[in-house]
């Protein structure tokens, strides 16, 4: 771990030269291109939020009901995504359904990262007991498959959101409990935290000052990968009928309700499915920022 | 035993004209170094990490990085080995220059067999190699060659089966496998124990004398140079200061950076004072603990005993496994003794938890070997020093920074620092940011835990004197573990010698050091590297 490799060699005693301040500025266009290097992937991020909050501000398109004319018209600059079999503008759907997949993966993934992080906070601090019963509980979480679960929480409910955005979470618990429980026993057996317990130190005070800041990192970027595999999980529910009720825009119906036409109107599947692929690539490109800009 | 011989002049083995060596991030680690080592001469590199000596003994086989720069001329035998391709390299390492590396423990392959780790060699380099039918017979001669006993079984075993002696052994055996003309150690013994260490250098030593292989011994302890070198080579900051036989480095070295390294390897014998009788801080009575049960049971701690007044330094030493470290965490409250009585200050300790082991840790604190990994690296140094105060709920912000400033003041840390990191900071000056923090709250007594054996000689040299001055200051009590007999001469009043989990002497540090009783503290001190230095140098021995 090159935190703890010696990075100075001056001998102590002798005043250390000024770090060199790594943030200031020496010329005034170079952090902005430093930082869109490293962050660029917020900007069409970004965007999708927009989209998901005001979705009327970028598509003026109705997108429940359709022109019956302009039904199955292919992509051209009135339509950019085409049009379906109804004649309502698909790029109008996407946009309006933004909000719906979103919310329910954002949902999904709270669930999972709270629920796990505590579950492997638990496992990694709170003794053998604990940690026992924790990680036996993961392992039955991680027997069975994770659609497998949202598959039967959706139908065993009522489907909407709510129910779909739990489905999902629960499935991505095991994953986030697993990564906390070793950043925690990684952190853990270094002396600093036995020091600041011999510091006086309370249990919730050496959890907050010294493990969390050490486990956030990873925790961030498994929460930007796992909102991405949220998407398409919620995506493929929604694909298979379990998401929300068809008049409703949400991705995953678009590319099912798409697929009947595939033989005479490629664009009703492949431009919402390039814009699934897109946002799942841009969140697993952020979850990679995130683990750089943590590691240190 | 002697283990200098006198100089065997011959054409030199090594030749290396104005070496300089630049790394790709800019630093010139080596600076326009000279150096002829002649044929069967045993020469020692000496200086502080980041003295450049690793440098010299890469450039001189070839392991630079990529893209560091290399100018100037290293002739080995003859060849200019400077511009040599992988594959020429391949020719002379091993067969002309052995390796015995500074790790023992990872330097062996975990899942092969020692015996197939020492053909190995032979088959790599069959031209320089006996016959494959004799390649068995050979390995074992070499490992009895080294002096490890049953070689026959060893070949069969693996190296977690070995101790660390035993494997340095076996590195040796490697090295020595082909003859090489050049051998080059990399702290070799650095790992082991002081006892292991002796033995260890004697086979490697005698082994070289016998077979006149000339040597390059990488070490940051002159004691063990001077113990086991014909010549001494002083290294800083990548330049030779020094270039002389053992003899007259001692005695006519007017450098003042030798001076400083060779009056720490000696000792000054100023002993700290012994002060007025003040009552007892730490008071451990016929305490046990032991580890695992039935079978796998392992007596750490057995049956000891020993006080410590307030105000002094008792030092514990004794090889790793000894049963140190257990009783400091012991004595910290870590640890709950099986039986016996630990008492701090008058106040119990084994049954301490919660609220009251706060109480016990406001009055000792514990500092660590090793400071990288004991100071929290996201904090600032200001916080971490503060971190204390603010958990015991001592006093308002405006005091505490007032405090830490203070304290920052003690142990001579540049006020400067406060907002700095650990990363940025030097080993030795990350080890004084954790003793002020031991010291934030108002504890008296330290206990010291291998505190020095992580740094540099001279950096350790400053961290002593830091400590003896805080304990003439504050009265402060040390418990002072380690293993490294000069450092524990100077800075205790009362020592203790530790075996297999128990105390088998206790008493004044001047009657330990000079009438040892039991015949482990004699052969412990035997072992103690230093002995021609001492010879050689009267007045501070």
């Amino acid at each position: 771990m090159s935190v703890l490799t010696e990075q100075n060699t001056t001998p102590a005693g002798l005043p250390l030269p000024e770090p060199a301040p790594t943030t200031a500025a020496p010329a005034a266009g170079r952090p902005v291109r430093r930082w869109l290097g490293r962050w660029w992937m917020l900007l069409p991020l970004g965007l999708l939020l927009a989209w998901a909050l005001v979705p009327g501000a970028f598509s003026a398109a109705d997108p429940i009901t359709g022109i019956p004319a302009q039904k199955l018209s292919a992509p051209s600059p009135a339509h950019p995504f085409g049009t379906d079999h109804l004649g309502r503008d698909v790029y109008s759907r996407v946009v309006h359904g933004t909000r719906q997949t979103l919310m329910t993966a954002g949902l999904a993934c709270l669930i999972g990262s709270v629920l796990g992080s505590v579950l492997g906070l638990l496992a990694g601090t709170a003794g053998r007991a604990a940690d026992a019963v924790a990680m036996r509980l993961v392992d039955v979480l991680l027997a069975v498959p994770a659609f497998l679960i949202a598959l039967i929480l959706v139908t065993a409910t009522e489907p909407g959101p709510l129910s779909l955005g739990l489905g999902v979470g629960i499935a991505s618990i095991a994953a986030f409990a697993r990564l906390v429980r070793t950043e925690v026993l990684r952190v853990r057996s270094h002396d600093f935290v036995q020091a600041a317990l011999m510091s006086g130190g309370g249990y919730f005070t050496v959890l907050r000052r010294h493990i969390l800041p050490h486990v956030i990192g990873p925790v961030l970027a498994l929460l930007a990968v796992d909102l991405g595999a949220a998407i398409l999980a919620i995506s493929g529910l929604g694909f298979l009928g379990f998401g929300a009720p068809p008049p409703t825009p949400e991705w995953g119906l678009l590319i099912s309700e798409g697929r009947q036409y595939l033989s005479v109107a490629w664009w009703l599947t492949t431009l919402p499915g390039l814009v699934i692929v897109t946002a799942v690539m841009l969140t697993a490109a952020l979850g990679r920022s995130i683990n750089c800009a943590f590691r240190f | 035993m002697e283990m200098n011989a006198k100089n065997t002049p011959a054409a030199p083995v090594v030749r290396i004209e104005d070496l300089t060596v630049r790394y790709p991030g800019g630093t010139v680690a080596a600076n326009g170094l000279d150096l002829h080592i002649p044929s069967g001469q045993i020469l020692a590199v000496v200086g502080e990490s980041g003295s450049g000596k690793s440098t010299l003994t890469k450039a001189l086989i070839g392991l630079l990085p990529a893209g560091t720069r290399v100018e100037g001329s290293i002739r080995f035998g003859g060849t200019e080995v400077t511009n040599l391709d992988v594959r020429r390299w391949r020719a002379i390492r091993g067969a002309g220059i052995g390796l015995v590396p500074q790790d023992p423990g990872s330097s062996l392959d975990p899942v092969k067999t020692i015996g197939s780790q020492l053909i190995e060699v032979f088959r790599l380099h069959p031209q320089r190699s006996v016959p494959k039918a004799q390649w068995r017979s050979r390995a074992i001669e070499l490992l009895a060659s080294v002096g490890v006993d049953r070689p026959e079984y060893r070949l069969g075993q693996y190296p977690h089966e070995l101790s660390g002696g035993l494997k340095q052994r076996v590195l040796i055996a490697i090295a020595f496998a082909l003859d090489p003309q050049l051998l080059i150690a990399d702290e070799p013994t650095s790992a082991l124990d002081v006892t292991v260490q002796r033995t260890v250098l004697e086979v490697f030593v005698s082994l070289a004398r016998q077979k006149g292989t000339t040597v390059l011994f990488v070490t940051h302890d002159l004691a063990v140079a001077t113990d086991i070198a014909d010549r001494v080579l002083v290294m800083n900051s990548g330049r030779i200061l020094e270039d002389r036989s053992v003899r007259s480095l001692i005695t006519e070295s007017t450098e003042p950076y030798t001076r400083a390294l060779l009056a720490q390897a000696t000792g000054s014998r100023q002993r700290p004072q012994p002060v007025a009788h003040a009552g007892i801080a730490i008071d451990v009575q016929e305490v046990s603990r032991t580890f695992g049960r039935g079978a796998t049971a392992h007596r750490a701690v057995h049956q000891v005993s020993f006080q410590v007044p307030r105000g002094t330094t008792f030092s514990l030493v004794g090889e790793s496994g000894s049963g140190k470290s257990t009783t400091a965490k012991l004595i910290m409250g870590l640890l709950d003794p099986q039986s016996g009585q630990i008492r701090v200050n008058g106040q119990r300790v084994g049954a301490a938890h919660g609220r009251r082991r706060h109480q016990l840790w406001r009055q000792a604190q514990l500092v660590y070997q090793n400071p990288d990994s004991a100071l929290d690296p996201r904090q600032r140094i200001a916080s971490i020093i503060a971190e204390p105060l603010l958990n015991y709920r001592l006093g308002d912000p405006r005091w505490r920074s007032g405090r830490v400033a203070e304290l920052m003041e003690q142990v001579n840390l540049a006020p400067s620092l406060a907002a700095a990191r650990p990363p940025q900071l030097s080993g030795g000056q990350r080890q004084r940011v954790a003793i002020a923090r031991a010291l934030a709250s108002g504890a008296e007594i330290l206990v010291l835990d291998e505190a020095l054996s992580a740094l540099d000689v001279l950096t350790q040299e400053q961290i002593l004197a830091l400590l003896q001055s805080l304990q003439r200051e504050h009265g402060l009590t040390y418990l002072f573990i380690s293993h490294d007999l000069h450092v524990v001469e100077r800075i205790s009043h009362h020592v203790g010698v530790m075996r297999r989990g128990e105390l088998v002497e206790s008493g004044s540090v001047h009657q330990v050091f000079t009438e040892p009783a039991h015949p482990y503290t004699r052969t412990l001190l035997a072992a103690n590297p230093g002995q021609v230095l001492r010879e050689l140098c009267p007045a501070a021995g």
